[in-house]
C-alpha cells in the first residue's frame, strides 16, 4: 500500500502501531510529487521534510504522541515559514523568504508536522481557478484539461493527487470550498478569528480565514482542533474555547434542522449539480434529519459587496510591496492583482467611499442577519459549493465577471463571517461535485458531525483520480 | 488692528510606553543602533499583524481627559493610505472619524481654547539622505504617537507658547510622554493664515502649515514671521499659497517645502486588523479617578495650602518633582520652619533637588535661622508692628508702589537689631499684606 494514501488519523494509528515510520510515509508523499506533472508544488521542502520525519520517528520511539507528530502537511505559499520562500504566487515575491513562521504553521510543528512543501495558488490568492498564478496554472488531476479551482488550488489538488495527507489554505470568498468541490476533497472554511492570521499574506482581512484540505471530516476535526485558537499576536481571535472536535462525530443527525436555501438553486445552476446536492439533503431526511426550506433574501447582493470591500483591502494590504523592500517592481504584479488595486483604490477615495465601500458595509450587515435570522429556525444549512463544474483551462480567463460569479455561494459566509464546510458529494462525468454545509459562528463542531454522517455513508474519499 | 490672525495647532506627542504601539518591540528607540528595535510587525513584513498597546490606549485617553474631552465608548482605527519610504505597511494606523477623544478645552491666560480631537496613531521610520542614497532606520516605526489638535482659536504667538507650555507640562505631569523636543518627543504644526477683514466669523480660504519646530521660542518666531510674510501678501490684494513651510534656523525665516493646493487622499478606512474598542463608562471613569493632580490644580492648591505667591507656586509646580520636593520638605519641617521660607530657599538658592534630600534643606534652614538666633514668632510681632506703626506701607503698597517693602524691610531690621535672611523678611511683609 502507498503510505500517502492514508489519512491522518489512519496514518498516526499505523505510526504508532510502529507499522511503518514517517519517513517511510513522507518519501512515498515525495515519490508522488515527483511522478506528477500538476504543478501543485511552487517549493518542495525534501531534505527538510526527510530530516524533520527522522526526527518524528525518534520521537515515536520514545514514546511522544502529539495529534500531528510525523504526518507530512502542505502549506499554500501564502503562508510565512521561517526560511523557506514564500511568494504567494507572485513574481513580487520570487525570492522572499521569511524570518518567521505563521502562527498556523508554528502549531503544526509543534504538533508534530512536517511541512512538505509550499503549494501553487492563484497569486496573492486572487482568483477562482488557479490560472491567476505566476507560475503556472495547477491542474485538476481528475482531468488535466480542467482547472482544480481557486486560489487554494496547488494544496487542494496535492491532498486529492495524494502528494501529501493535508495541506493548509486560505479561504477569502471560496478558496477553500470551491478547490474542495472540484478535487473531491474536505475543504474547511473556519470560522472569521477561529484560526490565527498571524503570517499568513493578507489578502482583505475582515474575510480572510485560514483553514484546510483533508481527505477526511474526521482528518479536518483532528487538523482544527490544532490550528484553531486565540492568538496573542492576532488581535482578531477571541478567546473561545477549542471543542474537541473529534467527539463531535457522533454520525447521527436525528432531529438536527437543516435548512436549504431557495437563493441558492436557482438558474444558473447546473442541473447536475442540482440533482447532487438534493440526493445529499435526501439522506440527511432519511437519517432523521427535519429538512426546511429557508429563504437568504440578500443572496443575490453577495457578491457585488463582496466586490467592493474585498478589492478595498486588497488595495491597502498590496500597498507595502513597493520595490523599495521586496525585490521586485510594482511592475512585476499580474493582471488581477493590478485590477483589484485599482478597483479598491477607486472605491475608496474621496467622493466615492459612501457610494461603494459605506453602502457595501451596510449590505454586509444585511448579509450577517439574513443568516442570524435563518439559524433561529435551522441548525445549519446545506447548499451546493459551486453552481459550476470544474471548467477548461482559459475558458473563463478573460471573464473576469463570469470568474467573480463562480464563488456567488460561497463568498456570503466570509462576508457573515460564518464557518463553511466542503463534503464531496460524488462525480459528474468523471468530475467531483461537493456540497457546503454553513453553521452558526465557532459551530465548527456541528459542520464535522453532519458531513461526517454524509461520508461514513457514501466514503467518496476512498476514491482517487488514480485507482484503477 | 486692521487684521485677523487665526492659528490652529496640531501637536503631536509620542508616549514612553514600554513597547511600541502595535507590537512588543521596546519603543526607546533614540539614540539606538538603527533596525535593532524591529520585528515582522514594526517592519511590515507580509502576514504581519498590529495588536494595539493597551497602555498607549488608556494614556490616550488621559491626555483627552486631562484636556476636558469627551470619551466616547466607541472607538476604532482606521488606516491611513499613502505612500513614503519610510512607511513600512503603505499605511499608518490611525483615527479618522471616531477618535478616542473629542470636544475639549484648555484654559490659558484666563482665556478658552477648544481641544478639537486627542487620537492615537504610529510613528513612522526615519530617513537618513546621504549623498548619493537614503537610509532608512525603523526603529522609531510604530512607537506611539498621540495627536492632540486644537480649534483655530489662537490669535497671537504668545498664547501658542503659553499653549505648548502648559501641553507639555500635562503630559509630563500625567506620566506618558517625556515630551522632549529635541528628541522629537513633541512635534509642533501650527495652521496660520490672516483676513484683512477683522469681522468676519468664517475662516480665510488658505492656509500655511509649518512643521520642523524644534523649540517654543522658534514657533513664536515662526508664527510671528508668517503673520508679516502673509500679511504682506495680502496687502498687495493677493492671497498667499495653500502650503506646507518649514521654519529655518539659519534663516530665521519659514521657506515653502510643499504647495498643498487640494486635500491630500488617504482613503481612510476601518483597520479590519483591529477590533473596535469599546470602553465600559466604568473604564473611562477609572482612568479618569488614576489622573494625578494636574499643573492648574496644584498651583492653587499651593497658594492657598501653603500661603505661595502666584510667582513662587508657579515655579514649584512647573515640574512634577519639584512640587513633589516641597511638599516632602513641608512635611519633615514639621511646622518649624514655614512653607514659604522652604519655597524661598528652594527658590532662591536654586536647589538641587537631586543632590539635597528634603531633609538636608530643612535641616540648613533650620540652622541659618538658629545662628541669626531669629524666632518665626519673633519676626512676624516685628512686622506687625512695622505695619501697624506704618499704615502708609499698606496704602503704597495697595497704589502698587511696591518699593515701599524695601522701607518696611529696613524698619522690621531696625526693630529686630539682628542680621537675618531679608528674602524671609519680605516674604513675611508680603505674607501679612495680603
Amino acid at each position: 500500500m502507498n503510505l500517502n494514501n492514508l489519512t491522518i488519523k489512519k496514518a498516526r494509528q499505523g505510526l504508532k502501531d510502529k507499522q511503518f515510520s514517517s519517513v517511510e510515509v513522507v518519501k512515498d508523499c515525495l515519490e508522488q510529487i515527483k511522478k506528477n506533472d500538476l504543478n501543485a508544488f511552487i517549493t518542495v521542502c525534501k531534505e527538510e521534510a526527510l530530516e524533520q520525519a527522522k526526527q518524528a520517528d525518534e520521537l515515536i520511539k520514545a514514546g511522544q504522541d502529539l495529534p500531528l507528530l510525523g504526518i507530512p502537511v502542505a502549506a499554500k505559499d501564502i503562508f510565512s515559514t521561517k526560511g523557506i520562500k514564500t511568494t504567494a504566487s507572485s513574481k513580487v515575491l520570487e525570492n522572499y523568504i521569511p524570518e518567521y513562521d505563521a502562527t498556523v504553521i508554528t502549531k503544526l510543528k509543534d504538533a508534530g508536522a512536517i511541512i512538505i512543501g509550499k503549494t501553487n495558488c492563484d497569486a496573492w490568492a486572487h482568483g477562482s481557478s488557479g490560472e491567476n498564478s505566476d507560475f503556472g496554472p495547477v491542474k485538476n488531476p481528475w482531468n488535466e484539461e480542467y482547472v482544480p479551482g481557486g486560489s487554494s488550488s496547488g494544496s487542494a489538488v496535492s491532498v486529492a493527487a495524494q502528494m501529501t495527507i493535508a495541506a493548509t489554505g486560505t479561504d477569502t470568498g471560496g478558496s477553500i470550498r470551491l478547490p474542495a468541490s472540484f478535487t473531491n476533497t474536505v475543504g474547511l472554511k473556519p470560522t472569521y478569528g477561529r484560526v490565527s492570521r498571524y503570517g499568513v499574506i493578507a489578502m482583505a482581512s475582515s474575510l480572510d480565514t485560514i483553514g484546510h484540505f483533508t481527505k477526511t471530516v474526521e482528518d479536518s476535526a483532528i487538523f482544527l482542533k490544532v490550528t484553531a485558537g486565540q492568538d496573542k499576536n492576532d488581535a482578531t481571535t477571541p478567546p473561545t474555547t477549542v471543542p474537541d472536535y473529534e467527539k463531535e462525530l457522533s454520525g447521527n443527525v436525528k432531529g438536527l434542522e437543516i435548512g436549504v436555501p431557495k437563493e441558492y438553486f436557482i438558474q444558473g445552476l447546473d442541473p447536475r449539480i442540482k440533482a447532487n446536492i438534493e440526493s445529499a439533503i435526501k439522506f440527511y431526511e432519511e437519517n432523521g434529519a427535519e429538512i426546511q426550506e429557508i429563504s437568504l433574501p440578500y443572496t443575490d447582493s453577495a457578491i457585488a459587496c463582496y466586490y467592493i470591500i474585498q478589492p478595498a483591502e486588497v488595495s491597502s494590504n498590496l500597498a507595502r510591496y513597493d520595490g523599495i523592500r521586496f525585490g521586485n517592481l510594482r511592475d512585476a504584479f499580474g493582471e488581477e492583482a493590478k485590477r483589484r488595486i485599482m478597483l479598491g483604490t477607486f472605491t475608496l477615495s474621496v467622493g466615492y467611499y459612501d457610494a461603494y465601500y459605506k453602502k457595501a458595509m451596510k449590505i454586509r450587515t444585511l448579509i450577517l442577519q439574513d443568516f442570524a435570522n435563518a439559524f433561529k429556525k435551522v441548525d445549519a444549512i446545506i447548499t451546493p459549493t459551486s453552481p459550476t463544474m470544474p471548467w477548461k483551462f482559459g475558458e473563463k480567463i478573460d471573464d473576469p465577471l463570469a470568474m467573480y460569479l463562480s464563488d456567488a455561494f460561497t463568498v456570503t459566509a466570509n462576508i457573515a463571517g460564518i464557518p463553511g464546510l466542503t463534503v464531496p458529494t460524488g462525480f459528474i462525468d468523471g468530475l467531483p461535485v461537493g456540497m457546503q454545509i454553513l453553521a452558526p459562528h465557532f459551530s465548527e463542531g456541528l459542520l464535522f458531525r453532519i458531513g461526517n454522517a454524509f461520508e461514513k455513508a457514501h466514503d467518496f474519499y476512498k476514491h482517487t483520480p488514480y485507482e484503477s | 488692528m486692521n487684521h485677523r490672525v487665526i492659528i490652529g495647532l496640531e501637536v503631536h506627542v509620542e508616549l514612553k510606553t514600554k513597547s511600541k504601539m502595535f507590537c512588543k518591540c521596546s519603543a526607546d528607540y533614540f539614540g539606538q543602533k538603527p533596525n535593532t528595535h524591529t520585528c515582522p510587525v514594526c517592519l511590515g513584513l507580509p502576514g504581519a499583524l498590529p495588536v494595539p498597546n493597551q497602555q498607549a490606549l488608556e494614556w490616550c485617553v488621559q491626555i483627552g481627559q486631562a484636556l476636558n474631552c469627551n470619551i466616547p465608548l466607541f472607538s476604532k482605527f482606521d488606516r491611513k493610505n499613502y505612500f513614503y519610504p519610510d512607511l513600512a505597511k503603505g499605511y499608518q494606523i490611525s483615527q479618522y472619524d471616531e477618535p478616542f477623544c473629542l470636544g475639549g478645552h484648555i484654559d490659558i491666560n484666563g482665556k478658552k481654547f477648544g481641544i478639537t480631537r486627542v487620537h492615537m496613531e504610529e510613528d513612522t521610520g526615519k530617513l537618513t539622505h546621504e549623498s548619493d542614497s537614503s537610509l532608512i532606520d525603523f526603529n522609531r516605526s510604530g512607537v506611539p504617537l498621540v495627536e492632540i489638535v486644537t480649534e483655530p482659536d489662537f490669535d497671537n504667538a504668545k498664547d501658542v507658547k503659553a499653549y505648548l507650555q502648559k501641553l507639555q507640562q500635562i503630559v509630563r505631569y500625567l506620566g506618558v510622554s517625556d515630551a522632549d523636543m529635541e528628541k522629537g518627543q513633541m512635534r509642533l504644526e501650527p495652521n496660520i493664515s490672516v483676513s484683512l477683514d477683522v469681522n468676519s466669523k468664517t475662516l480665510p480660504k488658505y492656509k500655511v502649515e509649518v512643521k520642523n519646530i524644534n523649540s517654543f521660542g522658534f514657533v513664536e518666531k515662526a508664527i510671528n514671521f508668517e503673520i508679516e510674510r502673509q500679511l504682506e501678501i495680502l496687502q498687495k490684494g493677493e492671497r498667499p499659497a495653500q502650503e506646507t513651510r518649514g521654519w529655518n534656523e539659519t534663516k530665521n525665516a519659514t521657506v515653502s517645502q510643499r504647495l498643498k493646493e487640494e486635500a491630500n487622499d488617504y482613503r481612510y478606512f476601518p483597520e479590519p486588523d483591529i477590533p473596535p474598542i469599546r470602553w465600559t463608562q466604568t473604564q473611562i471613569d477609572s482612568l479618569k479617578a488614576s489622573i494625578p493632580e494636574l499643573p492648574d490644580e496644584k498651583l492653587a492648591r499651593f497658594q492657598k495650602e501653603y500661603s505661595l505667591s502666584e510667582y513662587n507656586a508657579e515655579i514649584l509646580t512647573r515640574e512634577v518633582a519639584f512640587a513633589n520636593y516641597f511638599e516632602e520638605a513641608v512635611k519633615v519641617a514639621q511646622e518649624k520652619t514655614t512653607p514659604q521660607q522652604i519655597a524661598n530657599q528652594i527658590i532662591n538658592k536654586k536647589i538641587n533637588i537631586d543632590e539635597i534630600l528634603p531633609a538636608e534643606l530643612i535641616e540648613e534652614i533650620l540652622k541659618s535661622n538658629q545662628t541669626n538666633d531669629l524666632d518665626i514668632n519673633e519676626l512676624k510681632l516685628a512686622v506687625k508692628k512695622v505695619l501697624k506703626d506704618h499704615p502708609q506701607i499698606a496704602q503704597d503698597f495697595v497704589k502698587g508702589k511696591t518699593s515701599v517693602i524695601q522701607f518696611a524691610i529696613g524698619q522690621v531690621m531696625y526693630i529686630l537689631k539682628k542680621k537675618v535672611d531679608v528674602n524671609l523678611v519680605r516674604n513675611m511683609i508680603l505674607e501679612e499684606l495680603k
